[in-house]
């Protein structure tokens, strides 16, 4: 009974943050069709809120606000990452709907600058992005107009963007000389966030012993369930949404400005990615590399899921994480001591979490000859788009 | 369509470049460049074959693939084992074995001691594998992104499988093959690194023809009428789970072929073969040159790839800014890559920017006026 709860909570624990991650991702491919690689670096970019903000308010005239730092960084992730998703969308995704492999390979090299960006940005470096972007927008202004009706246009504006990140760059390398402003900000080490107090420990219930921090997790995602549930559902943006995932044409028809119904489903998928964000700083340290462990997982489970419902997400997500503990854990073993040797070896082959996941891998391609489009798959005519 | 005037002999010269130039590339440049850059261009022209893989299933078929590193890597280790078995003596195994203390060989390294089992399994042994994988997506109808994230997660299964596997190979730290000896001769030599460049060049031309073949009569257009609407195909009376399956065999078959090259002439096999950026990357090459083009798909293999090796040299850590760039510039800006660009006109479309009219067969003021074409 034990070994069984032990197994069921450690499946949930990891479930959850499969749940908490894999959820913006549901929003945003479920009901736009758009695949986001950068989704894992958009919960990097959480976590590293999470860091700053901890850092902000370790010392400080702040200092008394300290113990619950994660909960001020929860709504500050969620804005850090949803504008970014934002700008993402504003300025790459829009230009590709309707043609999802290229959206792939663009977040694709999203994902790429981005991590890249965690890793080597300095004060002289933000300086020299942030002239060159100035420059590239506001030139224009000071151009003269008639110039922008000319055939060779789109060239001048290609010279425009090439000659601002010039500058940008030059700025970014004659500031980096400096050794204050050369230092990078985070560097390309892990960072690590402090638990505060009341996170740290743990509960025994029974003869299994909860940690704190996964039971916050664990809430952190029913919360994140029950408000995303209830925008879709009863909120009136939510039912904009839904109403242009289901017809698009007949929704711009009646009125639902559509662009700016994608921006902002893109917002919360991001937004939701950075709450994921802060939860996984409470579970070791993470790096620029954090986007790349969690992605390919998250659109297991959103495949595994289907996109029809958000159930379907978490009801994929906890699956795979009890799925996997046990796997890993090898606690068959335990429950069923006088299994035959074959397959007592078989067992503990898979019994490491790198083998685990190959398992549940197999798994889940067999499970998908019998129910190709997931657990819940998308009703009415949308099925072969 | 095609406006400026072609005479005769240019469309010969045009017809039989490719010879020319893979004559060039396999005679001439082994005499100008230095053991080392020749090696360096052996690995490139190596991974156009896998590059050739990937346009036939994404450029032609519209199937992304990213995970042609699965083949790949399967292909490097098929002859990197052999390699690893090669001159021990009868009883003896391979070095590594010792460390986890691994007494008898495992089962399946046996028939790796047969040179020619090897020559087989090199590409026999990644066409199963694809055909599985994808007979098993295609039948129920997975596609588009779906087979892509699939495809994604295969590789990362594949990545952890050989990663955790000390005891059956060697894990994380891969097979070693540039101080194995094959035929009585050091395969890292440059003897027969000059060797193994000029198979690779042989090798990507024969599979430069095979895929030129396969394009040009009906099973190419079978392929591209997968792409471009499934749904008729099937209509028609065509079965697209058997034409995507035999593709994704060929290329995976490419790719293993492909990785087999490339690491004896890397000198090592490992699970970085099988990384997900890795095979991400093989995409960008084929994007870059221009998918749906198979020179497009070799000469982006080859133009990124220098790039990438010069500029990490220099400036390591600018390549993923550069790189990433690159993506999205060729997805928003250049979707049929640089080849599709100059074959649809490109070069007169930027002299037409400049003022500069190009030279137009019948009525100039229409041919070239940007507001009549649509």
């Amino acid at each position: 009974m034990n070994l069984f709860l032990d197994t069921l909570f450690n499946g949930l624990a990891i479930g959850s943050v499969l749940v908490l991650a894999a959820l913006g991702l549901a929003v945003v491919f479920g009901l736009m069709g758009v695949i986001n690689m950068a989704h894992g670096e958009l919960m990097m970019l959480g976590a590293y809120t999470t860091f700053v903000v901890q850092n902000l308010l370790k010392t400080g005239p702040l200092e008394g606000l300290f113990p619950i730092y994660i909960l001020i960084s929860i709504p500050l992730a969620f804005l850090v990452s949803g504008l970014a998703g934002l700008l993402l969308e504003a300025t790459v995704i829009r230009r590709l709907y309707g043609r999802p492999l290229e959206t792939l390979l663009a977040t694709w090299g999203v994902s790429l600058i981005l991590q890249q960006f965690v890793r080597s940005v300095s004060t002289a470096f933000a300086l020299g992005l942030l002239l060159s972007v100035a420059l590239g927008l506001f030139v224009h202004r000071f151009l003269p107009s008639h110039w922008w009706q000319q055939r060779w246009a789109p060239l001048l504006n290609f010279v425009n963007w090439l000659l601002a990140s010039a500058i940008g760059i030059g700025l970014a390398a004659s500031l980096g000389s400096v050794r204050v402003l050369d230092q990078a900000w985070f560097s390309a080490r892990n960072i690590d966030v402090t638990a505060p107090q009341w996170l740290r420990g743990s509960i025994d219930i029974g003869s299994v012993n909860m940690p704190v921090a996964r039971l916050f997790i664990i809430g952190l995602t029913i919360i994140a369930l029950v408000s995303v549930n209830w925008f879709l559902q009863k909120s009136v943006w939510g039912i904009r949404i839904r109403a242009v995932t289901q017809n698009r044409s007949m929704s711009n028809c009646l009125g639902i400005p559509t662009e700016t119904v994608d921006a902002l489903t893109f917002l919360v998928g991001s937004g939701l990615a950075g709450v994921a964000g802060v939860a996984v700083t409470l579970l070791g340290s993470v790096g620029p590399n954090l986007g790349g462990n969690y992605i390919v997982d998250c659109f297991m489970v959103v495949v595994l899921g289907g996109v029809g419902k958000l159930l379907g997400t978490v009801l994929a997500a906890l699956g795979i994480g009890v799925l996997s503990y046990v796997l890993g854990s090898g606690s068959l073993l335990l429950v069923w001591p006088t299994m035959p040797a074959a397959l007592n070896e078989l067992i503990t082959f898979f019994a490491t979490t790198s083998m685990a996941k190959v398992l549940v891998f197999a798994l889940i391609v067999v499970f998908l000859q019998f129910r190709p489009a997931g657990l819940f798959p998308p009703r009415g005519r949308m099925v072969e788009v | 369509m095609n406006l400026v005037n072609t005479s005769m002999p240019r469309k010969l010269i045009f017809r039989y470049l490719p010879f020319l130039v893979f004559v060039c590339i396999a005679l001439i440049l082994p005499l100008l460049l230095p053991p080392f850059r020749l090696n360096l261009l052996g690995r490139f022209l190596s991974l156009g074959i896998v590059a050739l893989g990937i346009d036939l299933i994404w450029g032609y078929t519209g199937l992304l693939s990213l995970g042609q590193g699965i083949f790949f890597a399967l292909g490097g280790y098929a002859l990197g084992m052999h390699l690893q078995l090669q001159n021990l003596a009868p009883g003896e195994l391979p070095e590594f074995f010792g460390l986890y203390g691994v007494k008898t060989m495992p089962a399946f390294w046996q028939p790796f001691n047969s040179g020619i089992f090897t020559f087989f399994a090199i590409w026999i042994i990644p066409a199963l594998v694809a055909g599985i994988l994808g007979f098993l997506v295609f039948r129920n109808r997975i596609k588009g992104v779906y087979f892509s994230i699939l495809t994604q997660a295969a590789l990362l299964v594949f990545y952890n499988f050989f990663n955790g596997q000390q005891r059956l190979i060697n894990g994380t730290n891969g097979l070693k093959t540039d101080t194995a000896r094959f035929l009585g001769e050091l395969v890292g030599s440059d003897g027969m690194q000059r060797n193994l460049y000029l198979l690779t060049v042989l090798v990507l031309f024969l599979a430069w023809l095979l895929c030129k073949w396969l394009i040009r009569g009906r099973f190419g257009d079978a392929l591209i009428a997968l792409r471009d609407d499934e749904q008729r195909l099937r209509f028609t009376g065509y079965n697209p789970t058997a034409y995507k399956t035999l593709v994704f065999v060929i290329a995976g078959a490419l790719a293993g072929i492909s990785g087999a090259l490339y690491t004896v002439q890397s000198g090592i096999v490992s699970p970085q073969f099988m990384a997900v950026p890795f095979s991400i990357e093989m995409v960008i090459w084929v994007a870059v040159g221009g998918r749906g083009t198979l020179v497009g798909a070799i000469l982006g293999a080859l133009l990124i790839n220098f790039a990438k090796s010069l500029i990490s040299e220099q400036l390591p850590e600018t390549w993923l800014f550069i790189q990433g760039a690159l993506f999205l510039l060729v997805v928003t800006a250049l979707p049929d890559g640089l080849v599709g660009w100059w074959r649809n006109g490109g070069p007169n479309h930027l002299l037409a920017m400049l003022g500069r009219a190009p030279k137009a067969a019948t009525y100039p003021s229409l041919d070239l006026d940007p507001e009549l074409k649509s």
